[in-house]
Order: structure tokens, then sequence, then C-alpha cells
């Protein structure tokens, strides 16, 4: 019985088993490939998606328990249609291999829906279970403070 | 004006040569031309196998592996600079797997000298060894070699391009050479008239390129020596940069692996009828040593994977990391390997007024932890196989595959993808051959095979456990006499017989390196190598034995600087100021960036190291703060010498990138064994410095050392020193046995 997901806006028919995490369904069925794998066991957040608005880790996820539409790195923006956080990361230029950057970029997105102003510290608290083994935190934390002016609009 | 007769010696030449649909201009040449692999298509043109021209615009081809160290967008910039193209018109690719792109400047570091005291004797051998990676195809991103290797090539490649290019406007418009400009992609004429590359490609294939040409001085230059916008941002911020694990291809399967954790050991035997009733699995595969699962999903193919029941036989090598380590302490009561320095006379050093003091060091067995766990897709045609993969040494892996399922290497193709981290973990083969097999298995389907983060854990070429004796001798504050002793397995000969079928004859440089090699001048020096070679699996891993050596050496010198009543930077400042200025110019930037000599507030404390390694020393100071009993790293600065800075940002990012790697595993990484499997097999208990720990970290790059030096490793090996040196700074505590939170909390 293909199970319903809207995932960025478009509403897709699954045919994969209810326990199925939503990463796999993304990457494997959807062909999503933005959204990585990184540790299966949501210690890196190289998976982090947004599900009706919030972020989540899309590797503890099950097919069946996703509760609302699905937003991907893919939905956030796109190369000519950047969304606010993805600009200043081009601007602050923090990747480097680029691997977690996706979940580092939906975790901040999150972060800035809720605190739109963040501090040091605010950014430290949301942004820490996000690994980057290239140690781009620096260019990160700017890159926040950046989006975050961006989207006040100041 | 650039020597050609130079340049030949150099063993590089460009040319022209005809080939299959077109011509080809500035093919390496040694002894013979080697044949060009860019295969052109339908309207296009080779100029040479760096640069492309077709309608779209001008592609260049990097040929070294994208890791996050930024070759796609420095090697594009090197051509650039002479070729005259718009940065926004340039296109990058990898290109195919060739022996035209050899990296003659891994052999650089194969001399057994110092690296800061070349003579012309060296540089000549440099040269004549840069041929040996030619003949064996040696195409291998590592040993910060890239920039060193391509900065002359490069530019020469553009320089000559752009040439070819006027001169072939130049027969089309009837004006002479000396008459156009280049700019933007196109050659402008002295009325107006504009003719774009593309334009003039074809006709410039059919010219011989030009015997002597300008590469244009340092003040000229447009985008080196500048903050260039990477060229792979934008994909990187919007998930659409393809890493080897994403490839898609029409009717592709998922796999993974589960190989015995006994590494190098038997599998018994096995049974994998539940697995293969599992939803969405395809078939269990034997590959002797392990199996792999096929399915619609990865998810489906793990699942399965670890429904298979295995019998495992035992490992080659002893069962513990304590035994292990025993047996490598032990290493270091028999003969020495190698002893690459022996200035002066360590063993009479010492006057009986002398201070003397001795201290041993250990360091676990580390991974490579790249956040793209192992992974490879591969498509078997039956007589040929594609894969795909994110390999800093393509060439090996398309051998390696080829013989592993009965191909010859010229039916196989390697396309190399963006990696997600290599960190040297990607030169090895084990993932391409492990795919290609799965591939022969499911011949005409094309399987995506991605590890588990366990499975990448558990299978690693590990940085290895180390020893060190040390043993100093001070007198009126300065360090009469440094004796060091390293024990460790060979990095270098067993990744070499792995790669090449043969280890290198002679002394282990590598073992040694970042400690027989230091720039400080201490009359009596001698460091001599313990090999302590195990079954256990090992390779290169960030910065390799300065890694460890790096730690030993450093630690100790504060050691001996506090035993000689000095202040720690001031002790290595004057020994360094009589052997290397570079050297000595990286430790005066960091006192004053760090404000050193400052008071420090109460509850805080900093340390200082220096390596010089991958030709490039670095200085840096950590800044430590209790908090609550646990430590926090509040600062760190960071002073390097890469002689030509060509991006400040990316080498910028490199230094902070190597030291989070370094300090990442001197703080909490440590692969132990128990019953001869990998313990560790998440970042749950193998984690890495999260953001929350991460300090403010300002960097210098400095400019003196006079030619071009590596930045992605070199900021690795200070950063365990310094940690350890601020620590003992703050609570007078010597930690001597990494990682340091065995001993102590941090702040998380």
């Amino acid at each position: 019985m293909p199970t319903p997901l809207t995932v960025n806006g478009t509403v897709h028919s699954v045919d994969l088993p209810d326990d199925v995490p939503l990463l796999w369904v993304l990457r494997d069925a959807l062909n999503l490939t933005g959204t990585k794998y990184g540790c299966g066991v949501a210690a890196c957040g190289a998976c982090t998606v947004h599900i009706d608005g919030e972020a989540v880790r899309s590797c503890q996820v099950a097919l069946a328990d996703v509760w609302g539409p699905v937003t991907t790195i893919e939905g956030l923006g796109q190369p000519e249609t950047l969304h606010a956080v993805q600009m200043a990361w081009v601007a602050h230029q923090v990747a480097q291999c680029g691997y977690c950057q996706s979940g580092q970029i939906m975790q901040a997105a999150d972060l800035l829906n809720r605190t739109p102003a963040p501090t040091d510290a605010d950014i430290d608290d949301a942004m820490a279970g996000n690994l980057c083994r290239c140690g781009t935190y620096p260019r990160i934390r700017s890159a926040i403070h950046t989006a975050a002016a961006t989207l006040r609009g100041a | 004006m650039a020597d050609w007769g130079k340049i030949a010696r150099r063993s590089f030449l460009i040319g022209s040569a005809a080939m299959a649909g077109g011509v080809a201009f500035g093919v390496w040449q040694y002894r013979r031309e080697l044949p060009n692999p860019l295969r052109p298509g339908e309207g296009e043109v080779t100029l040479n196998p760096w640069i492309i021209i077709d309608q779209q615009g001008v592609t260049l081809v990097a040929a070294r592996a994208e890791m996050g160290q930024g070759v796609y967008t420095t090697l594009p910039a090197l051509v650039a600079e002479e070729l005259d193209v718009a940065w926004d018109q340039i296109r990058v690719i990898h290109g195919p797997a060739a022996q035209a792109y050899y990296n003659a400047g891994l052999m650089s570091h194969a001399l057994p000298s110092t690296d800061y005291d070349r003579t012309a004797w060296q540089e000549m051998m440099v040269e004549a060894m840069s041929v040996i990676p030619k003949m064996i195809g040696l195409q291998v991103t590592g040993g910060s070699t890239s920039t060193l290797d391509a900065y002359d090539r490069l530019r020469m490649a553009g320089a000559t391009a752009r040439e070819t290019l006027k001169q072939a406007a130049s027969v089309r418009l009837g004006l002479t050479t000396s008459s156009l400009l280049t700019r933007d992609g196109r050659v402008i004429a002295p009325d107006g008239i504009e003719l774009s590359y593309q334009d003039l490609a074809e006709e410039a294939a059919a010219i011989d390129p030009p015997r002597r040409v300008d590469l244009r001085p340092a003040s000229q230059w447009k985008y080196l020596g500048r903050s260039m916008p990477r060229l792979d941002m934008v994909a990187k911020a919007t998930g659409t940069a393809s890493f080897a694990t994403d490839i898609r291809l029409p009717g592709m399967r998922f796999a993974t692996v589960r190989m015995t954790p006994r590494l190098g050991g038997a599998m018994l035997s096995y049974d994998a009828g539940a697995a293969e009733a599992m939803p969405g699995v395809d078939r269990v595969i034997d590959l002797g040593t392990g199996i792999a699962v096929v399915a619609n999903t990865t998810w489906a193919a793990m699942q399965a994977a670890e429904a298979v029941e295995i019998s495992w036989g035992p490992a080659p090598y002893p069962e513990t990391s304590d035994t292990m380590l025993d047996i490598i302490r032990a290493a270091l009561d028999g003969p020495a390997d190698s002893s690459l320095r022996d200035d002066g006379d360590v063993d009479n050093a010492a006057d009986p007024t002398d201070r003397v003091i001795e201290a041993e060091y250990t360091v676990p067995w580390l991974a490579h932890a790249t956040m793209e766990p192992m992974s490879a897709a591969a498509h078997h045609m039956g007589d040929r196989l594609e894969v795909w993969a994110g390999s800093q040494a393509p060439g090996f892996a398309e051998r390696a595959a080829a013989e592993a399922v009965g191909l010859d290497p010229a039916q196989v193709t390697c396309h190399v993808t963006f990696m997600g981290g290599g960190f040297g973990r990607r030169g090895e083969t084990d993932f391409v051959v492990l795919a290609a097999r799965i591939a022969q298995a499911m011949q005409g389907t094309p399987v995506q095979v991605t590890w588990s983060r366990e499975e990448d854990m558990r299978h690693d070429f590990y940085r290895p456990a180390a020893v060190a004796r040390m043993r100093g001798v001070l007198r009126a504050g300065f360090a009469q006499s440094l004796d060091g002793r390293v024990a460790a397995p060979s990095v270098t000969r067993q990744s070499m017989l792995r790669m090449t079928g043969t280890a290198p004859p002679g002394p282990d440089k590598g073992h040694v390196e970042g400690m027989f090699n230091q720039p400080y001048a201490i009359p009596n020096y001698r460091v001599t190598g313990h090999l302590a070679d195990l079954d256990v699996p090992i390779g290169f891993w960030r910065s390799v034995g300065n890694s460890f050596n790096g730690f030993f050496m450093e630690s100790f010198m504060d050691e001996m600087a506090h035993a000689a009543g000095r202040d720690p930077l001031a002790f290595r400042l004057d020994l360094a100021e009589r052997e290397h200025a570079p050297s000595a110019g990286v430790l005066r930037a960091v006192a004053e960036m760090s404000a050193w000599a400052a008071p420090r507030p109460e509850g805080t404390g900093k340390g200082v190291a220096m390596t010089h390694s991958f030709h490039t020393p670095v200085a840096v100071v950590v800044e430590v703060a209790d908090r609550g009993g646990a430590i926090a790293l509040t600062r760190a600065w960071i002073a390097c010498d890469v002689g030509t800075a060509l991006d400040p940002a990316i080498i910028e990012a490199q230094m902070v990138g190597g030291l989070v790697y370094g300090l990442s595993a001197a703080m909490m990484e440590e692969i132990s064994f128990a019953g001869g499997e990998v313990q560790q097999g998440n970042y749950t208990d193998y984690d890495a410095l999260r953001i929350s720990q991460m300090p403010q970290v300002e960097v210098r790059l400095l400019e003196t050392s006079g030619h071009i030096g590596g930045v992605g490793e070199p900021s690795t090996p200070p950063a365990a020193p310094a940690l350890g040196n601020a620590i003992y700074d703050l609570r007078g505590e010597r930690i001597r046995d990494l990682p340091f939170n065995r001993r102590m909390r941090f702040v998380v």
C-alpha cells in the first residue's frame, strides 16, 4: 500500500515498507540526494530536513511517521534561487568538502525561524548536533549572523 | 621569461599531438608523449590535457581530487591567470584517470633530508625523482602537494594556450601577435575586432605552440594571490554537488557490504536465509572475506547485511590494542631501522652539571571518519566497467578494480566525484574494488555501494599507534641535546606495498617526519626510527608521521623549556632563529597575535607548538580556560609561511580545518581493539570537535619562505602539542598519552 508523502511541495506515492527511514526514502526512492547519510543514529546531523517547518534527523523518522510536509535542501533554494541562508553560506565561503553542509544549512534555517537574532551561544546550542570534520565552524557562525540580518531585513 | 631548458629538465613539455577526433595541445612529455586522456566529442577541441574549449566555453581539468581543500578553485585559477578567461566563464571537471596527470610534487617528500634545508644537489635529486611518479602513473592527491606540483605547470599550460590562440587570430586577421590582446576569453585586435576562444579553438589546435612564453609576475596577477569565489560553493550550498554516494543511474540497485571485523581474517561460513527473505532484498553476494547485500534501498541492504549470520575466523594480529602497544613499545629496545638525523654526539653530550630529562609518550590508533562513509557506484557491462568514486588515486583504483574483476585496465573507467572528506582514506582502493566485484556479480545492473558508518569505522586503514622515548639535555637555558626514539608500524612500507607491490628500500622517512627534520639548532640532535610492523591495516592520515611526531617533539620541547627555566616560545625561537628564518618568523607572529607575553588571567592557560611539514612551517598558540573543572578551548592563533599564498581564504580554511582535525584527535579520538575487532563504530564513541567546543581562531599567512608550501596538512601536527602545552600551563599537569579526555573533561 503506497504511502503519500509531500516533499518540497510535490506529492509522491512511496511504495516502500512503513519502517524505512525518511532519509532513505528521499535518497533512494525519490533521488533527492542533497540530504546525506552520515551516521544513521542522529549523531551527526548530515540528514537534517524540515518536517512541517521543524528541523529533524531524517534517519530517525520512519516513513509511516512523517507528520507533515517535508522540505529538503533542494526545496530550500536552488542555485538560481538561493535561500538567504544559502546566500550567506556562499558569501562566507563556508563549505570545504561540503558533505555536511546540507544538514548544517537546514539546521541553521530552523534556528533562524525560531530565533531571528541568535547570539553565538544560541548558534552553538542549535548547531552542536551537526558535525563537520573539515572544521568550517567559524564560517558557519559568521554566515548564520549574516543570514539573520538578511532575514530581518537589516 | 620562463626557461624552456629548465622546464624540460623538470620533465614536462607542452607540445602538440594529433589525436582521434581533433588535435591536442600541451601533452606532457617525458622521452615519449603520454597519450592525451581527453577524447573530445563532436565540436570540441582539446588544446591540452588541462584545457578544453567548446561551444559552451572554457573547461579546465583540475585532475586532483576535491575533498574540501579547494583544488577545484586554485588549480583552475593557475590556468585562468595566464589564459585570460573571466572567472564566471570557467567550468571545472576532474577529468579521467590518466598518466598525464601524475603528481611530481609527491616525490618531493621522498628525499631523506630536511625539507627546509635544500641544497642544489637535493633540488636535482627531487627533479630526478619526480620522474618516478610519472612512470607509474601516480595521479595521487596527497602529501599537500597539489599546488606545489601545479604552480609552474598549469600557469605554463594557460600561457601556452593563450599564445597559441593569439597566433590563430593573427593568421586569420593578418596581424602580428604582438598587436593582439586577450581578455575574458577573447582575442582583441587593435581595431576592436574580438574573436572568442571558442571561435579560434579549431585553428589553434593546428598550430605548433610557442617555444618561449612569458609567465606573468605576481604584480600582474588578477586571480592568484586573491580569495576567489570557490567554484564548488553554490553546488555545496544547495545539495547539488554530487558525491560518489549520490550517483543515481537508471535501473540502479543499492548495496552495502559487511566484511570481516577481524581485519585480514577469514569468513568461515555464513547463513543468508533470513536476510534473503527480507523485503526489498535482491540477493546476498559472497565476497570471500565478507558479504554484500543488494536491495531496493540502502536501508534494506544495511538491515539485511546485519541479519546474515556469519562465523568469522581470527584476526592475523594481536587481539587487543594493549598487546599491540606493548609490541610497539618493545621495538624501542631493539635495533633502529633509521637514524635520519645524528648531529653532534648525543651519547656524550651531557656534562655532570647539565639538567637531563626523559619522557615517554604514546598515541592511539585513529580512524579517518570522513563525513561521507566509503562509497562507490559501479556498472559492469561484460567487457567494460565504469566506476564512480571519490578517489584520491583513480589510476590505482582503475588498475585494482580491473584486476579484481578480470578486465584489462583499459576496460575500466573511474569517474572521480566530489568526496565527502578524504584525509588520506580515499587514496586506498578497497572501496572501489568491492563495488567493482558487486557490479560484476550484478552484471548489467548499476549498483550504488554505500558502507554503513560502523563498517567504515571498523574497516579503515588506521593511523597507527606510536610510542616515543625522548631524552633532553639542558645547559644554561638552551637545549644541548635531543635524543628521540620513535616506534610504530611503518605506514610507508605497508601502503606502498599495497599500492605498488614493493616496499621502498632505505630508511622510512615518513616514520620519523615531524621529529628528525625540525628547524631547531640543537647541537646534538639524533632521531632514530624503530619499526614495529603488525598486520593491522594502516594508511595515510592527514599529515601522516607528523601527526604523532609533532605531538612527541613539541610536547617534549615544552618540557625542555620548562626544565631549562625558559619561556616555551622564547626557548623555541632561540633555536629556530639559528636554523631557519621562516620558522622563526611564524613563532614571532603567533607570539604577537596571541599577546603571548601578556599576563594570563587566573583560570586560563596558553600553549605553543611549531611544526615544519609539507614545506610549510606552522606555529599555533591555543588558549584554554577552566570552566568548573572542565577545559574549554577559548582561542587559537595560527601563523604559517606558505611562500606564496595563491588563495588566502582557502588557505585560511585549510589551516583552521587542519587544526580542528588535530584537536579532535587529541581531545577525544581513539580506536581500540578487543578480540581482534575495532570497538568503536560511530560518532557516539568516536566523536570530533563540535561547534560548541570551537575556539575563536585567527590565522596569519606569511610569504617569506621562497617556495610554495603545502596547506592541507601542516596545521594538524602542532594542534595536539599546543593544546597539551596549554593544559600544562593551566594545570601544571603534563599529559603524555592521547587522547586527553582519558584524563580530563572538556566542555561539550
